[in-house]
């Protein structure tokens, strides 16, 4: 199969709120993107030449970055590297260490890059920039191609929930702009990406050093390549909101200013909500009646989702801090046993058994986590475990002494999303996402008529990446073992 | 020319007033989610002002995270004794306008010592005057969370910092080893004597900062605009030449020109710049097609490359 370079240009056209016209920068809100890539993929070039192309960088900074490095590039533009790796003990390493942010704006947009180490022992900042971007950037060496790296934070942004990827096969100079070398590292990635239900793809080959098809267009470089450059791509990019699912309000305080008002402090997590709507309180289960949203400028008619509110109710309820306020036809989910997946962040791992704090919007409590099984980066393959150690990735059952409340991950990126802490150091040890809620036995209701059914792995993959599997995700239970196990199963059951 | 716009009255008159762009809106989203959760997660926070454009912004974002009740914590301004006397009359007024607590810490050792940006150097004086000054205010009031308004855009390890930072009992930064940050879910948990700053206005840019100002209509200390002053040039700065203790060196005279501050500290480590901005919109214009950082006018920034990593991990804001 070969793969066109005018056929990456299909963009994201699955969106349909990409509107081909120019969107003045005051028409969105920032679009969040992750740059990530093997080392020395030249990502800090990249994101140098970014902020060099357009503007960000300014004339002192450059004289700062000439005077520390007295190294310049061939084309006599400073070492963008050191503009990044703004640590010292990064720039004595001439690493990465940590994520950095940068901020950049073209004519139509503004952009907040979230650049992340390629070394793998810092996959854990690779997950905190993933988490909050609406795009990744990943980068391939064009000499090199898909290495075992480029997969990992594929895989890794795709469970952070990016849908929404750009292949920079950078270095495309060094290969003496080779087409075929570029298509094939686009049909490389793209059946890679296939696997991670990824199809929102843009593959731009580029000299990030050479400033081509960043910014400026590389045509006389590449007459064969006339799609998008890296910065048109960002621009017509979706970002991704939470507005079309059910409304929820984590309450983060309580505001009694007075004995007459009595207000619901928080950012609306979900949905959106007006006066007069009925509203569910949960744990509790209360109902209410919004009365009215107040914020500092004036009483407004509306709320929709990432607005920082402050809600009134129509009757004295008891709400406190850590509590969800939710739309009463469309109400997440509720229990105490939850099925994840996580990111290990810490060198002890997740320990079976032990009891973590959970944090969720503003809501935190205790919970044990047990691992069931991780995910092999290389194999793109679960495996059971009952451990996770630093980097892994891995599913989980969560158990809550007191009821929780989430929606999946898959739905609600906010209020699928919770962090663990451990009580003994206070530190953040893992990142999470809400799967599905478990009930009693293994997340099956007694009394239902169920089917088990035997499938080849990848037949079933398959299977679960389709919307109607996704929707009902909670009411499936999914085991992985091998053919001649599943056979004794069944021939168990129908004896 | 009054120092603070009526504010009140330009509220209410301007229910009018356009809503904020999407922009800017996710930005102040975003702050006020955070004042929110440091407000209800901490015992004794408190927000650190120092009557600059940002701290204008921060204060006003504050007031609006907890409207329609009072700011629920102190601001606290770390003191120097040598800051421009426009911006002291300025804090008074917004303290007193906004009905807020305030704070005022100057370091006992710089009247003792007579520590000055003269007689020091502006490495030491920063160190004795700003860091340490800030330590013994935050010890004093024992505070475990402080606001401050850092922007990632402002300096290479600043564009590294975590929204939460977390600080030991004396105050460190280890840079190499922050709390990972996912999603807009924060760690607050500490033990006894540790403490977070928190900052708010992580993702905004000077532009941003300024269009918010501009939207907003939030008074500044009229210092940021363009007007005919008395300067003298040293080290390649313009130092504003109004106030008494001032000493013209060998050489040095005094000039005027139209000029104005990009950013405000203590005067005689502020450099001016020439500009004819004197409205938002000017400023907003000139920043547009600006071609150096606003920390250029800052001589502590100059010390070395790395300066401000390491005064961050003693303790600087």
């Amino acid at each position: 199969m070969t793969v066109s370079a005018t056929a990456t240009a299909e963009v994201f056209s699955l969106e349909e709120t990409a509107p081909e016209h120019a969107r003045a920068i005051r028409d969105s809100r920032p679009l969040r993107l992750i740059t990530c890539g093997s080392v020395d993929d030249g990502k800090s070039t990249l994101i140098g030449r970014l902020l060099w192309d357009t503007k960000a960088v300014k004339e002192d900074q450059a004289a700062t970055l000439h005077r520390d490095s007295g190294k310049q590039n061939d084309l006599g533009l400073p070492d963008f590297a050191l503009l990044l790796d703004g640590l010292q003990a990064e720039r004595e390493q001439g690493i990465t260490i940590d994520v950095a942010y940068r901020y950049f704006s073209t004519d139509r947009r503004s952009f907040i890059v979230a650049d992340t180490p390629g070394h793998e022992q810092y996959t854990r900042n690779m997950a905190t920039g993933a988490s909050t971007a609406d795009l990744a950037v990943l980068l391939v060496d064009a000499r090199a191609g898909i290495l075992e790296q480029t997969r990992r934070h594929a895989t890794i942004a795709s469970l952070m929930g990016i849908r929404q990827f750009v292949l920079a096969v950078n270095k495309i100079d060094l290969t003496n702009y080779d087409r075929a070398g570029f298509e094939q590292i686009t049909h490389d990635f793209k059946e890679f990406a296939l696997t991670l239900g990824v199809k929102q793809i843009v593959a731009i080959p580029m000299s990030a050093l050479k400033g081509e098809n960043v910014v400026y267009d590389g045509r006389a470089a590449m007459p064969w390549y006339d799609g998008p450059t890296l910065v048109e791509t960002l621009e017509k990019a979706t970002t991704r909101s939470n507005q079309t699912v059910g409304f929820r309000l984590p309450v983060q305080r309580v505001s009694r200013p007075g004995e007459s008002f009595r207000g619901y402090q928080g950012t609306v997590a979900g949905g959106s909500v007006k006066p007069g709507d009925s509203v569910v309180i949960l744990p509790s289960g209360m109902v209410a009646n919004v009365s009215k949203i107040v914020t500092f400028d004036l009483v407004r008619n509306a709320a929709v989702a990432g607005d920082a509110i402050t809600l009134v109710l129509d009757r004295q309820v008891d709400v406190a801090r850590g509590d969800m306020i939710v739309a009463i036809d469309s109400q997440p989910m509720t229990g105490r046993g939850f099925d994840a997946q996580l990111v290990a962040l810490q060198p002890d791992g997740i320990e079976p058994g032990k009891r973590y704090w959970l944090k969720s919007g503003s809501r935190r409590q205790r919970v044990s986590v047990e691992p069931v099984s991780q995910l092999d980066l290389k194999s793109s393959k679960w495996s059971a475990t009952d451990k996770l150690g630093m980097n892994a990735i891995g599913k989980v059952h969560l158990t809550f002494d007191e009821q929780a409340i989430f929606d999946s991950y898959e739905q609600n990126r906010t209020t699928g999303a919770f962090i663990l802490i451990d009580p003994d150091t206070n530190n953040t040890v893992a990142g999470g996402m809400i799967t599905g809620r478990r009930s009693e036995i293994g997340g099956i209701h007694k009394d239902d008529q169920r089917v088990l059914l035997s499938l080849p792995a990848d037949l079933a993959e398959k299977i679960m990446a389709t919307e109607l599997f996704a929707n009902r995700r909670q009411d499936v239970d999914v085991r992985h073992t091998s053919a001649g196990r599943a056979a004794e199963i069944l021939a168990d059951l129908d004896e | 020319m009054s120092d603070i716009r009526p504010e009140a009255e330009a509220k209410h008159s301007a229910t009018q007033k356009p809503p904020l762009d999407p922009h800017l809106k996710a930005l102040e989203n975003e702050a006020i989610h955070i004042f929110r959760e440091v407000a209800a997660e901490f015992e004794r926070p408190v927000m650190l002002y120092s009557i600059g454009k940002d701290s204008s912004v921060l204060l006003h974002l504050a007031r609006k995270a907890f409207y329609p009740g009072r700011v629920p914590f102190p601001l606290l301004h770390v003191n120097t004794g040598w800051k421009f006397a426009e911006m002291i009359a300025f804090r008074d007024k917004v303290v007193k306008d906004y009905d807020l607590d305030l704070i005022e810490h100057i370091n006992p050792r710089g009247a003792a010592e007579n520590v000055t940006p003269f007689t020091h150097g502006s490495a030491l004086y920063t160190d004795i005057m700003k860091t340490e000054a800030l330590r013994q205010a935050l010890d004093a009031g024992k505070f475990d969370a402080a606001f401050g308004g850092a922007r990632r855009d402002e300096e290479a390890s600043r564009a590294k910092e975590r929204i939460y930072s977390f600080r030991t009992p004396d105050h460190r930064w280890d840079p190499r080893n922050q709390r990972p940050e996912l999603w807009n879910i924060y760690n607050g948990m500490i033990r006894n004597g540790e403490s977070v700053r928190a900052f708010p206005l992580s993702n905004w840019t000077e532009v941003d900062i300024w269009r918010y100002i501009q939207a907003e209509d939030i008074p500044i200390v009229p210092l940021y605009f363009a007007e005919k002053r008395p300067y003298v040039e040293r080290d390649g700065m313009m130092i504003l030449a109004e106030d008494p203790r001032l000493e013209l060196l060998p050489g040095e005279v005094k000039q005027e020109g139209v000029i104005r501050f990009r950013t405000l500290g203590c005067f005689p480590l502020t450099g001016a710049i020439r500009s004819n901005a004197t409205t938002l919109d000017d400023i907003i214009a000139e920043l547009e097609t600006a071609t150096v950082s606003e920390r250029q006018g800052r001589a502590i920034d100059r010390d070395q490359s790395g300066s401000m990593e390491k005064k961050k991990r003693e303790g600087y804001f």
